[in-house]
């Protein structure tokens, strides 16, 4: 069947707005969530699992985009966001159990939370950003494709589904240092985009009218079955010991070009023993 | 002493004139300073990369070119690394900071419970590894609680130098059965880049990057690297133009440099640009406009037009230097 109905789930996160200061707080080191948004970087997938299910006749034809997100109360703006970006419907996974989870901790939540969505309707792709803006590590998407057992199509710059015969396939490219790859799994997989795939959208009034209908499902780790001891600052295998402030930059020698600014620069250089 | 394992990846197609790329001989004289190098090598193994290895204090290579390394993403190599990790039951398990040793880390740490932390920048006899977050605003000390430490160790982390005392590293071929769900993500392409000649990015030592200012023409930028044996470097709004290749990026979504020396050319230095660069040893910023924010991170800053500037200081350079 051409172009069969897709159930995609979009992992979005509520983190620090990267325009303001951001800051580590409390004993343990994490980050202050207070002014939080939705992660740019994850616009990116929720753009590209409109558009999959758009171009196959959108939620009339029987697809759907859920808008997945992990973290505190607060953290449920983020899929509010979303669903007024366009997702049909959120799920807010939220437990003081999940407080400090390291990657590894929130990839064994997250598949759980996955396997527990699935028995209702199969997910035929987990679509993520290429990294997190306060984390910055990377290594969701890797780890919940290998907790899951699904194929890993990371950092797509371009993302195209096809249907042969009833045979799913996602295929990406993914663009190296020193070369650009094409890379092809069977659904469902996990895929992470980067900013190079679309441009998003922006919400606009109708959407987020719409979204006020739209309904957003709270669950705790008790009800996707997860023991609270595997999640968290209990379940993680890492912990932060020490932090500290890196002084901020200060301005040096500012000069207005007369002329002779890239000798000067030239100078400033064999100064500092930079040539 | 415990086994400390170093992932390597395919050294002899690294292009450079030495047997074993530069992060590989910094994460082998990570790995002495913390216990026993064992290397674990993807790809064929030449009595050139041998040798080096030897002299880098690899004690033992244990070795795979299977062919599912190189055909599908990441998963396989992952299997290779967890079959030989499984077996020693090392204290770390160090790679490069790439995109995909960073997966290949995640997907280790899986594989064996054990904690992975990205982006290391220092590691002490502890396994304590340093790390900037938040942009470069913060520097932390992060250490895994489990057994074995998977870590991810950026460039220039630790000066590589050969082991004072070269080892006759013993060599075993591994054979690792991949599991289907390893198999599944196949690279049915791929189109090679022409190699610029510069060094890599986030390798370089010093790293010049334009910006919108540059209106289309990296020119002089790429004469003022070249005269510095730099690698040349991007804002997003020049690689969104199109005026540069993606992965020129410095930035929030692209790569993060802390060069000795970062030299900043039509760039404002908006947050998206500074949290990429912010930790260079040493910023020049060159700039039209005096209020671009990028003046309050340099040590040294022009207000001027670049296009006179920057190939007045390339002449200055070629001149000084006969």
């Amino acid at each position: 069947m051409e172009n069969s109905a897709l159930n995609i789930v979009v992992l979005v996160k509520h983190v620090p707005d990267v325009q303001l200061n951001r800051h580590l707080t409390g004993e343990e080191n994490t980050v202050d969530r207070s002014d939080s948004i939705l992660s740019e970087l994850d616009e990116y997938a929720l753009e590209a699992a409109l558009q999959l299910v758009e171009a196959r006749g959108g939620v009339a034809a029987g697809n759907n985009v859920v808008a997945v997100t992990m973290g505190p109360a607060g953290a449920v703006a983020a899929v509010k966001k979303a669903l007024q970006i366009g997702a049909f419907e959120g799920v807010h996974l939220s437990d003081e159990a999940l407080a400090g989870s390291d990657a590894a901790a929130t990839s064994l939540a997250l598949a759980a939370l996955i396997r527990h969505l699935s028995p209702s309707r199969p997910v035929d792709l987990i679509l993520t950003g290429m990294a997190s803006t306060d984390g910055e590590t990377s290594l969701l998407p890797a780890q919940l494709a290998a907790r899951l057992g699904l194929p890993q199509l990371t950092f797509a710059a371009s993302l195209e589904v096809t249907d042969d015969g009833g045979v799913r396939r996602a295929v990406i490219r993914r663009d190296g240092d020193s070369q650009s790859e094409v890379v092809q799994a069977t659904l469902p997989a996990v895929i992470s985009v980067t900013d190079q795939i679309n441009s998003p959208r922006y919400p606009n009034f109708k959407g987020i009218m719409a979204a006020k209908k739209k309904t957003v499902t709270t669950l705790t780790v008790a009800d996707i079955a997860v023991d609270p001891a595997q999640v968290g600052r209990a379940g993680s295998w890492t912990v932060v010991e020490s932090a500290q402030v890196r002084p901020p930059r200060t301005a040096g020698t500012i000069i207005n070009d007369e002329g002779n600014a890239g000798l000067l620069l030239v100078d400033f250089l064999a100064a500092q023993k930079l040539l | 002493m415990s086994a400390v394992l170093v992932f390597v990846d395919q050294p002899s197609a690294h292009g450079g004139a030495a047997a074993l790329p530069q992060s590989t001989q910094e994460l082998l004289a990570l790995a002495r300073a913390v216990g026993e190098p064992v290397v674990v090598l993807a790809g064929p193994l030449s009595g050139e990369v041998l040798t080096a290895l030897g002299a880098h204090g690899a004690s033992r290579i244990y070795q795979c070119e299977q062919s599912e390394l190189f055909e599908y993403l990441v998963a396989p190599k992952a299997d290779f690394l967890t079959h030989v990790a499984a077996q020693l039951q090392p204290a770390a398990v160090l790679l490069e900071n790439s995109a995909e040793c960073k997966e290949i880390a995640a997907r280790v740490g899986i594989a064996l419970s054990a904690g992975v932390i990205s982006d290391a920048v220092g590691l002490d006899a502890g396994l304590n590894v340093q790390k900037s977050v938040l942009a470069g605003s913060y520097t932390v000390t992060a250490r895994a609680t489990t057994a074995t430490a998977v870590i991810t160790v950026k460039p220039h982390s630790v000066h590589a130098e050969e082991a004072a005392v070269p080892a006759l590293p013993e060599v075993e071929v591994v054979s690792v059965i991949f599991g289907p769900a390893s198999l599944a993500a196949r690279i049915i392409d791929r189109t090679g880049k022409p190699a610029s000649g510069r060094p890599e990015l986030t390798e370089a030592r010093i790293v010049v990057a334009g910006g919108r200012g540059m209106e289309g023409n990296f020119g002089p930028v790429e004469e003022l690297a070249d005269v510095l044996g730099a690698a040349v470097g991007a804002s997003r709004a020049a690689t969104d133009a199109g005026w540069i290749e993606h992965s020129a990026q410095v930035g929030q979504t692209g790569k993060t440099v802390s060069p000795q020396l970062y030299i900043s050319a039509g760039i404002s230095g908006a947050i998206q640009q500074k949290s990429g660069m912010q930790t260079s040893k040493v910023i020049v910023a060159v700039n039209r406009d005096a209020e671009s924010p990028v003046f309050d991170i340099a040590d040294f800053g022009i207000v001027g037009d670049l296009f006179t500037v920057l190939p007045q200081a390339t002449e200055e350079i070629k001149r000084r230097k006969g």
